[in-house]
């Protein structure tokens, strides 16, 4: 368990963003990863005052707050409409509703984590973090960038009419993922996520295969992503089932 | 640091530190319901309500919950009765460690959905483990009292 | 019967689903000393020195101490009967660390704030030697475990500390090599299961105090109240009368509470400093420092004839106890004994062990306790028969199952006087629908169904060495007190006795008060452990009962000035059966209470030469998918020959809750350690128990035999339930996809590999 020395419940994203840049504090998001460190915190900071806990929807995108949890995006009917239970099948194997109650999307995607299905499937979307300073920019970048102490405010998701399917494979129902994976197509275009590989997850882009090329096309896709091996699942095994998901994300989509 | 919040129905005030967790909060005043299993937020047992949702009192700063209300089995008596009713009928609360927080979610559960078929049920209550009981009789418990419920509505 | 065999709720249901604060944590006075473990973070190693002057200058520390503040006299954790099997190998804190975990230092201070600081604060400095980590390297091995010369074995179980030699031995009848050479089928295969952990909610926790008397009183999570007494008085190297033990409310055990884990450490601290003290081991100390399952590879060979006739069984089992020796020399023993006796008839069998020291947690009791890895090798060398045969599984075993009043030669050499094998068999058939089923069914979809058999056997109570006594008195108005020595652990133990208690003395649960266990109070008994309270302790009941009612005939004779031989007692009164005199038991024990002579209570022990093995067969549908390799749990199905079951619905739920744990030894639970010996499994994140979507649907019915020696005919249910679905699902897989998978647990890439060599 971490050591907090002093909490603060800022009453800004511009106190947040100062108290943040002393190394020693954080941000807290839903407290789940958080708290199993063993290190010590100065200052934890709070932005569970500032109303970050929103889902807004108009005809161009999605903006999700940072402090919003993962149960209020499951239950979200109109993220559930437009991606098609995308987004709910990514977070209903995370541990529990109270667990989803507790864990913020901010929290998830500001990790960066490895296991995370949310940042997994955020990333075959056209996604974006708005940060405090930093603007907003693409998901795909942020996920790339070292962590800094910048604060992530909220996520935007365009909505640009791509289809996605969102899997995953896990030996316990509400263990971590063995692999993730994310499948968007979007005309022409396809876009693959693969997280749990088990480091971060990772984008791929390229022209969609035809429906009977789909086999082949996930098989090459798979290749060209770094695996890796741990406790749960070794390198090679992981490719593989990665190879089957793509597959069968593209069929899903394409049978409609 | 001073935190104020509704506790099972009344106003409590409370000198904690930045880092008490909501979990050891509530036991020092005396809601000794809400246990702990695991440490890594994977068990279930710590669950209360908070603002009438379902959550883990182990991962929660007491710092918070200031200004919020706070439910635990203590504040909930009648309900645990009619429902543990149910549960002893089919022998299935064994050990009785993992109960409080089960019911917790079940009782959440009972306000939250609608009319929910067993996948649901099953799903809505996956985050509460229980090791001596395979479950069953605690599925048959819910939908016995779930359907009871029903009836009297 | 009124009450026996009836499904009444748990005497304590009401206090637990209400949460009311019943267990060690919740009773632990206030000003408790907070006592943690400083643990060493390499597997093998000499401590050269520990550095606490930083640490103790911490405010609010309380004592640290180390093995120079501990008894050179070795002892062993293990809940069993003096003398133990178990060798005497451990001291509260040594100067050798034998695993990552073991115990380095203990830490007392007023609240885990201080104490957390003061452990990182404790420089010790160490002498790492190279650990044995590989438990088939361990025998002979260059490297030992326990050099030490206190090190000792009070029982001839073949241990020798020289050669890392926890226990070694073998049983055998007949010329097995011989007899296989003979077979037209034999199945030689290599099983592999893994350390589990019991993993029950509450963690293993203790409080101590001295009391008024100046003895050391001890309140602890335990199944082995008796045994924790000596454990302790052994351990501090004190007398046993300045030791008192209670157990309150337990969050389970399965096992795990058969050691004294945690026991020993406020002991001390509270023997040293007269304070009273409180340790709760976290989630991951519970991982990573406890008592899980013995991790055993078993070699099977299992020869038949051309009829299908299965005639001879060799089993060799290398049984892996870690660091200390804990249930290590018992624990092997049913790997074989509770495995080959399944089968009937055998020509010949061979049974065959060694039990070794690695530098890994050490192992302890969990349920099953052997019988669990040996069933999972010999079921599925049988399944592995069945097929190089072409025969039905079901079939082979309906041909070879020992039948009632067989003689069991790998069983002690004792008789199945109370044996339903065979009508589990068909029912679980029935309930299945096997014969539609078997092998194998293509859904269509790329995955495949597939059905897989198991049978499982263990024993009631271990034969002539456990005890249990209990005691029972008549009080105002005539309501009884029953007083027992044997430890509700959850499964209900208080209540299905007070079942018995009502159903011998006529009356309504209600009328019996149940008190759980105090060592100063209660009548001795050995402890929740073996399969062995409702079947041995249940028989005290009955004859404490029965000495119970003549003493109240006897007193009722004095009252009413008649002869006992013309008494009739009916639960609520004692009446004449030659007139109209009677008196009811409300006035016995109200007149009892003034100008009496006769004490109105009863105490009554008992201990079996036999310990009749409950039967049951499961039987698992699985569905693989054939492109990933994972296995989805469909629909379990156990019927269980457990005799007369005393409580009904706590008897399924033993079965539902010991299936459920199968399950999650098959297919997910795994202790995993890196080269270097450090546990990766220290949390529920990374040991993944079963949840409510993990297990299908578990189905369960009883077939009761009557078992002559049992408390109205029952038998014991709480191990055997663990025994079956580790073959049953690996078999399932098999005849769905092809794959064997011989090593526990069976992951999706296993699977997938095992398909891939097809």
């Amino acid at each position: 368990m971490i050591t907090i020395n002093n909490y603060v419940k800022v009453s800004s994203l511009q106190e947040a963003y100062e108290l943040n840049q002393k190394r020693t504090n954080r941000v807290l998001g839903g407290m789940m990863w958080l708290r199993l460190g063993a290190g010590r915190v100065q200052t934890a900071i709070d932005l569970s005052g500032l109303g970050l806990d929103y889902i807004e929807e108009d005809e161009e995108e999605f903006r999700i707050g940072a402090m919003c949890t993962l149960r209020e995006l499951e239950l979200h009917e109109g993220l559930a409409r437009y991606f098609d239970g995308a987004v709910k099948e990514s977070v209903r194997h995370i541990v529990g509703v109270q667990f989803r109650n507790g864990a913020t999307v901010g929290g998830s995607i500001f990790g960066r984590f490895g296991f995370s299905d949310v940042l997994t499937c955020f990333l075959a979307m056209d996604a974006y973090v708005e940060l405090f300073r930093g603007g907003i920019i693409p998901l795909k970048e942020f996920i790339q960038m070292k962590r800094d102490n910048d604060i992530l405010v909220s996520i935007h998701v365009k909505k640009d009419q791509r289809k996605v399917v969102y899997m995953s494979e896990r030996a316990a129902a509400t263990d971590f993922p063995l692999v993730a994976c994310a499948v968007a197509i979007k005309g022409e275009k396809i876009f693959c996520s693969v997280g749990a590989r088990p480091m971060k997850a990772i984008l791929l882009e390229d022209v969609c295969p035809k429906k009977e090329e789909a086999g082949d096309f996930a098989r090459k896709s798979a290749k060209a992503v770094p695996f890796g091996s741990n406790m749960r699942a070794g390198e090679a095994y992981r490719r593989q089932i990665a190879g089957v998901l793509i597959r069968r994300g593209i069929e899903k989509i394409m049978e409609g | 640091m001073e935190v104020k919040f509704n506790l099972n129905g009344k106003p409590v005030a409370a000198e904690i530190k930045a880092d008490t967790l909501l979990y050891d909060l509530l036991r020092e005043e005396g809601c000794y319901s809400v246990k702990c299993g695991c440490e890594t937020t994977n068990c279930g047992l710590c669950t209360v309500m908070l603002d009438g949702k379902p959550s883990l009192s182990c991962s929660i700063l007491a710092a918070r919950v200031e200004g919020r209300e706070v439910f635990t089995l203590e504040g909930l008596q009648k309900e645990a009765e009619e429902f543990g009713e149910f549960l002893a009928a089919e022998g299935a609360e064994q050990c009785g460690f993992c109960s409080p927080g089960f019911i917790m979610n079940v009782l959440a559960m009972a306000r939250e959905l609608d009319e929910p078929d067993m996948e649901e049920i099953k799903e809505y209550l996956s985050g509460n483990l229980c090791r001596c009981s395979g479950y069953m009789g605690q599925m048959r418990a819910v939908e016995k009292y779930i359907k009871t419920k029903r009836e009297d509505r | 019967m009124q009450v026996v065999n009836q499904a009444i709720p748990k005497v304590d249901a009401k206090a637990l689903v209400t949460g009311k604060p019943v267990y060690t944590d919740d009773l632990a006075p206030k000003d408790c000393l907070e006592v943690k473990i400083l643990r060493s973070p390499h597997a093998h190693a000499l401590i050269k020195s520990i550095d606490k002057t930083r640490a103790l200058k911490v405010p609010g520390i309380e004592c640290i101490l180390t093995y120079e503040d501990c008894p050179d006299e070795r002892f062993t954790m293990a809940g069993q009967t003096y003398p133990e099997p178990s060798p005497y190998d451990r001291l509260i804190l040594d100067k050798r660390v034998r695993f990552v975990g073991d115990a380095v230092a203990i830490v007392a201070g007023k609240d885990k704030a201080c104490v957390t600081q003061a452990m990182k604060m404790i420089k010790v400095e160490y002498e790492i030697l190279e650990p044995v980590l590989d438990f088939r390297k361990a025998k002979d091995n260059d490297i030992l475990v326990h050099p030490e010369e206190n090190w000792k074995s009070l029982c001839p179980v073949g241990a020798d500390n020289k050669r890392n030699l926890c226990a070694c031995g073998k049983d055998e009848k007949g010329d097995i090599d011989e007899v296989l050479k003979n077979c037209d089928y034999v199945v030689e295969q290599t099983y592999h299961t893994k350390a589990c952990q019991q993993a029950m909610m509450e963690t293993f926790r203790t409080y101590t105090y001295m009391d008024v008397y100046g003895r050391l009183n001890v309140v602890s999570s335990t199944q082995v109240t008796f045994h924790v007494r000596r454990i302790l008085a052994n351990a501090l190297c004190i007398p046993k009368s300045k030791v008192r033990v209670v157990k309150p409310r337990i969050g389970g055990g399965f096992g795990a509470k058969q050691t004294s884990v945690s026991e020993v450490y406020p002991a001390l601290v509270t023997w040293k400093t007269g304070k009273p003290a409180k340790i709760i081991f976290t989630r991951e100390e519970s991982q990573i420092a406890s008592s899980p399952r013995h991790e055993m590879e078993i070699k099977v060979r299992v020869g038949a004839d051309k009829s299908g006739k299965i005639r001879g069984i060799d089993v060799y089992t290398l049984s892996n106890t870690g660091a200390f020796g804990e249930h290590g020399p018992t624990t092997v023993g049913l790997s074989g004994h509770k495995s080959i006796p399944l089968y009937g008839g055998l020509d010949a069998f061979r049974f065959s062990y060694d039990v070794v020291y690695t530098n890994v947690m050490s192992a302890g009791a969990y349920r099953g306790y052997g019988a669990t890895q040996g069933i999972f090798a010999v079921e599925s060398a049988v399944n592995e028969l069945a097929e190089k045969i072409g025969v039905d599984p079901v079939v082979l075993r309906e041909k070879n199952m020992v039948k009632e009043g067989e003689v069991m030669p790998a069983y002690y050499g004792e008789t199945a006087n109370s044996c339903a094998l065979d009508r589990c068999m068909a029912k679980a058939k029935e309930m299945m629908h096997w014969d539609e089923k078997y092998p194998c069914k293509d859904m269509g979809n790329g995955k495949v169904r597939g059905v897989g058999v198991a049978m499982a056997m263990q024993g009631s109570g271990i034969s002539a060495v456990d005890t249990g006594s209990v005691a029972m008195k008549v009080n105002d108005d005539g309501f009884y007190s029953l007083m027992i020595g044997a430890s509700d652990m959850g499964t209900g133990c208080d209540t299905i006795l007070a079942q018995m208690a009502a159903e011998c003395m006529n009356c309504s649960v209600d009328d019996i008060v149940v008190s759980g266990v105090d060592t100063d109070i209660s009548p001795y008994d050995t402890g929740s452990y073996a399969s062995s309270t409702t079947y041995v302790t249940g028989m005290a009941v009955i004859k404490t009962c029965e000495s119970l009612k003549k003493k109240i005939i006897f007193k009722a004779a004095k009252y009413l000035d008649c002869t006992e031989e013309e008494l009739e007692f009916d639960g609520k009164k004692v009446y004449s059966l030659k007139d109209q005199r009677e008196i009811t038991l409300r006035d016995i024990g109200n007149r009892v209470m003034c100008n009496n002579e006769d004490s109105l209570s009863a105490s009554e022990a008992h201990s079996s030469p036999v310990s009749p093995p409950p039967f049951m067969v499961g039987m698992a549908e699985v569905e693989v998918d054939t492109e990933t390799g994972k296995a989805t749990l469909i629909d379990y199905v156990a019927v269980v020959d457990c005799g007369t079951p005393i409580n009904p619905n706590l008897a399924r739920v033993q079965v539902e809750g010991g299936i459920a744990q199968g399950i999650g030894m098959a297919l997910y639970e795994d202790v995993v350690y890196s080269s270097s010996g450090k546990n990766y499994s220290n949390s529920f994140m990374q040991y993944k128990i079963p949840t409510r979507l993990d297990v299908g649907k578990i189905r369960v019915e009883f077939e009761s035999s009557y078992e002559p020696t049992g408390p109205f005919g029952a038998k014991s249910i709480g191990e055997i339930v663990i025994n079956t679905p580790s073959p049953a699902i690996a078999s399932a897989i098999s005849h769905a996809v092809g794959a064997k998978i011989r090593e526990l647990p069976i992951t999706p890439e296993k699977i997938y590999y095992g398909m891939k060599k097809q």
